[in-house]
């Protein structure tokens, strides 16, 4: 018995095992194993010793986590605290009366499942049609039995007795819930590249399809943060103060690139965004009317805003995917969890299909060998140069991270002092040297990784994805400390005029450069490298896309973006054009250059991890940075909407302003006084994100 | 014969019953089903509803007892009636599209479960594999996108019990493997191979050691996959 009953999924606990029964049991299961081990009798006595079991066996086995995570769970919520939870349930089917004498017999035997029709017929009527389309009938017989509850309810007086808590608690619910099935059905029918995306799953299967997924909802993304900035902020600028500048200079090619020039008075950048005295709270008299629009606080709350519900959009999609994911994986006795869940429905190609049944046929050897061969590994030796080449692989990586680093530190040194940049190209250097770092590292640590042979493909995922991650975090540490500490509070040399707005211009040089470099990346590298591999090597398979690098570079892109967005608000719709660039250049590139992965990708797992690193890593990290500007950093005194203020945050206090000029917006400055205060912002997020949870 | 089978064990495994009493039922209702549908096709027709549309009431029935959206199910309508020969298409309710047809879909095509998927999700009586709309919609609702890990590895196993006996036996074992690893001679398992995987299956996944494995045992171990549910999934 111990056996059975040690598994992770102990959901329904509450069955104690009396102790009388486990010496039924114990007896019961001799029984059978004596006659399986009788090869001669083992099909015909199985089945009938089965059915000598005593009713205590049938108790205890229909309390198995294997039995009551099935049907227990999906046909009664657990919620709905009714007695029927004990036993294993049957789905119910139409009970018709004139069907009752011709299977009753049946039904009578199964005295559950009149229980189950009854407790349906004590539930709402949409809670029933949940719970039925949570069955395995068939969709004729669910309408049957929808119609049959449907004509039951209209001729039945419901005389439950709800208590005013529960009603609201259900109202509340279903409030929430149609609200969700508004929304979800919002963003299923505005369904971007859903062609191209069933031909690149259909040929790739699922783990390509996973990376196109993720591009989509980070431009998603950056979607609702660009309407939400350009319509609050650079709209209304543009509109009310348009500008002039004084000295008029000519467009020049370069200057796309550099975004200096004739950009950067340009509305993409900091310093276009205009603070002029009449906006101010203190001046004027008070019968002056108050019309024109805030400049300050909308720069503020805007961007504010969109961080925050992106914040909040970022957190609920981690819960959704990590709620499926958490398993634990055990590295052998896989085979029949590879035999019945291996198989990606998804691939529609014929050869595509072919090179999935050979894939798998290898890999059922291969763990066949494994397990019937012994331990390979268990020899001292060879594990001893396992570790020793691991160790050696490691070094070499962390090393390369750090001279990397360093050199990113040294030569962004120079760049410190203001009169040291010369014209305009020599801003170019440090974005070049950045990305071309970015990029050639990986393939360094894709040659490390030859030397180890790890075990599980996840794992090599794993280590590979560490490595990249702990290089791009490392160089954007090292640049944000460039940033926020000497340009912007610079120790010695003349401090720049409009600090804020060369460092937006540095960050839409980066992630301009990261495009670029992207394209060629894509072009040279991916078709250059599938020549070499058929024409040079011979190879008959084209190389593998690779999703973690990929995902990767795509997050790094994100963040940068995410925390430019406060210097330069037209950054998130340039990250807009970029991301649909990539999505066409990278789907011509898979369908050229590449072929399915020869082991399964754990799209699931990847996802999760993906999405948990764009928000903890990438979002907190960009967030972190730019409160800590908004609190900390003096802005620039001779431009852009915050001068003449020792921190951004001290905007904030305009809002009493509105309300001494516009009475009608009182409520204003209460929510503005009950917002500040972050605790409650939590708080209120916190309960709305578990509310949703638990509709899952 | 099957009823007279059932009623004389015990059967105290849920998944059995479940088993038994759906193709009981399903057997039993299978002709009422049938006019049933005819009748509403009828009252559609009378009602004035166009060959190539589908009532309101009938969609937001669909959406609420399938897993599928309201665009799903309009181009899932779409499509059933592309694959209905041209008279048929008149009455979208009570008519059945035979298996080759079904099979002609590139979502299905190169499938290598295509037939066993037919046969689990038809509820003709002549058992030939035949679609009503409704059997196409519970298809496409077991394989969507929202459909709970029941569900999926519920229809899962009917799909793999190649028998039809509600079991995974040595023999449905045999053939899921050989239908997973291809039909040309280089991929195929030798049976002495066959004979190890096999025994080493059961050996990880039958608890009661009946040399079977039942829907129980079956969703116990796919339940320890996170990725089964996004790989058994078919979009239109």
């Amino acid at each position: 018995m111990a056996c059975i009953v040690n598994n992770g999924l102990e959901l329904h606990s509450e069955h104690s095992e009396d102790s009388e029964t486990s010496s039924d049991t114990d007896d019961d299961f001799e029984t059978v194993e004596m006659h399986v081990m009788d090869n001669n009798k083992t099909e015909l006595t199985s089945a009938f010793t089965r059915n000598k079991w005593s009713a205590a066996t049938q108790k205890v086995l229909s309390s198995m986590p294997s039995r009551s995570v099935g049907w227990s769970a999906a046909v009664l919520s657990q919620r709905d605290h009714s007695s029927v939870r004990d036993s294993s349930q049957v789905p119910g089917t139409s009970n018709r009366d004139y069907d009752m004498e011709s299977h009753e017999g049946l039904i009578h035997e199964v005295p559950r499942m009149r229980h189950l029709l009854r407790t349906l017929q004590t539930l709402p009527l949409d809670e029933c049609v949940r719970k039925l389309r949570m069955m395995p009938m068939s969709l004729t017989e669910k309408s049957e039995l929808r119609a049959l509850l449907c004509r039951e309810r209209k001729g039945q007086i419901l005389s439950v007795e709800t208590s005013r808590n529960s009603h609201f608690q259900v109202r509340l619910r279903k409030s929430l819930r149609g609200a969700r099935q508004g929304v979800h059905s919002l963003l299923t029918s505005v369904q971007l590249w859903h062609g191209t995306l069933k031909k690149v799953s259909g040929r790739f299967g699922t783990g390509a399809l996973s990376y196109f997924l993720f591009l989509r909802t980070l431009l998603l993304y950056n979607i609702f943060l660009s309407l939400i900035i350009n319509v609050f902020l650079v709209l209304p600028e543009v509109i009310h103060h348009p500008h002039h500048s004084a000295n008029k200079k000519i467009f020049m090619g370069l200057n796309i690139f550099t975004g200096t020039g004739i950009l950067t008075d340009s509305s993409m950048f900091y310093g276009y965004y205009n603070y002029t005295e009449e906006n101010n709270c203190s001046s004027g008299n008070k019968t002056k009317p108050y019309n024109s629009y805030n400049i300050r606080l909308a720069y503020l709350l805007t961007i504010g805003t969109g961080l925050f519900a992106t914040c909040i959009m970022l957190v609920y999609s981690v819960f959704r995917t990590l709620g499926g994911s958490f398993h634990m994986y055990k590295s052998h006795g896989n085979l029949a969890l590879k035999v019945f869940s291996c198989w990606d429905f998804k691939l529609s190609k014929m050869t595509s299909v072919r090179m999935q049944s050979e894939n798998l046929c290898t890999q059922l050897k291969e763990m066949l060998y494994e397990l019937h061969s012994g331990n390979p590994k268990g020899k001292l030796k060879t594990r001893l140069i396992w570790m020793a080449l691991c160790f050696t692989a490691w070094g070499i990586s962390l090393t390369c991270i750090f001279c990397c680093v360093l050199t990113v530190y040294v030569f962004s040194e120079d760049r410190e002092n203001v009169s040291n940049i010369g014209s305009d190209e020599n801003l170019l250097a440090l974005p070049l040297l950045v990305c071309g770092l970015n990029h050639l590292m990986p393939s360094v640590f894709n040659m490390v990784a030859w030397m180890e042979s790890y075990d599980s493909l996840s794992l090599c995922i794993y280590v590979s994805i560490i490595r990249n991650l702990f290089l791009k975090v490392s160089t954007l540490a090292v640049l944000c400390y460039r940033w926020m500490g000497s340009t912007a509070t610079p120790k010695n040399g003349t401090k720049l005029e409009c600090w804020e707005t060369f460092v937006g211009q540095d960050l839409y040089r980066f992630l301009l450069m990261d495009l670029i470099f992207g394209v060629l990346h894509t072009i040279f590298g991916d078709f250059l490298w599938r020549v070499f591999t058929q024409g040079v090597l011979r190879r008959k398979r084209k190389p593998a896309f690779d999703i973690a690098r990929n995902v990767l570079e795509l997050i790094y892109g994100q963040t940068l973006a995410w925390f430019g967005v406060l210097f330069s608000p037209l950054l998130p719709t340039f990250q807009i054009v970029k991301l649909i660039l990539l999505f066409y250049l990278k789907r011509a590139s898979l369908m050229m250059n590449c072929q399915a992965p020869r082991k399964a990708w754990r799209a699931t797992q990847m996802t999760t991890l993906f999405i948990s690193l764009l928000c903890f890593p990438s979002f907190l990290g960009a967030a972190a940075g730019i409160t800590y500007t908004m609190w900390r950093l003096e802005p620039s005194s001779t431009c852009g909407p915050f001068r003449m203020l020792s921190s951004m945050f001290q905007a904030g206090r305009e809002w009493r302003c509105l309300t001494t000029f516009n009475p009608s917006l009182t409520w204003l400055s209460w929510a503005y006084t009950v917002l500040e205060n972050p605790l409650f912002l939590f708080t209120i997020a916190g309960v709305f994100l578990l509310e949703m949870v638990r509709e899952e | 014969m099957q009823i007279r089978l059932y009623r004389n064990c015990q059967v105290e495994q849920e998944g059995e019953v479940w088993f038994a009493l759906v193709k009981f039922v399903s057997a039993r209702n299978k002709d009422e089903s049938n006019q049933r549908l005819c009748r509403t096709n009828r009252t559609n027709n009378t009602m004035g509803a166009t060959a190539s549309k589908l009532p309101k009431d009938q969609l937001s029935e669909y959406q609420e007892l399938t897993f599928l959206t309201k665009q799903e199910i309009l181009l899932a309508h779409k499509r059933f009636n592309e694959l209905l020969e041209r008279e048929d298409r008149q009455q979208i309710g009570g008519s059945r599209v035979p298996m080759n047809k079904i099979l002609t879909l590139p979502e299905l095509k190169s499938n290598p479960f295509r037939r066993r998927i037919c046969q689990v999700f038809s509820t003709s009586d002549l058992r030939d594999g035949s679609l009503s709309f409704e059997d196409f919609l519970d298809l496409l609702s077991a394989f969507s996108d929202s459909a709970t890990l029941e569900i999926k590895s519920h229809y899962a196993f009917r799909i793999f019990d190649f028998d039809d006996d509600g079991t995974l036996d040595t023999g449905d074992l045999e053939k899921l493997v050989n239908c997973l690893t291809g039909e040309m001679d280089n991929t195929r398992l030798t049976s002495e191979e066959m004979k190890q995987l096999i025994n080493n299956i059961l050996e990880e996944s039958d608890i009661d050691k009946d040399g079977t494995v039942n829907l129980s045992e079956f969703q116990h171990v796919i339940s320890r996959s996170p990725d089964f549910v996004s790989s058994f999934k078919i979009v239109l």
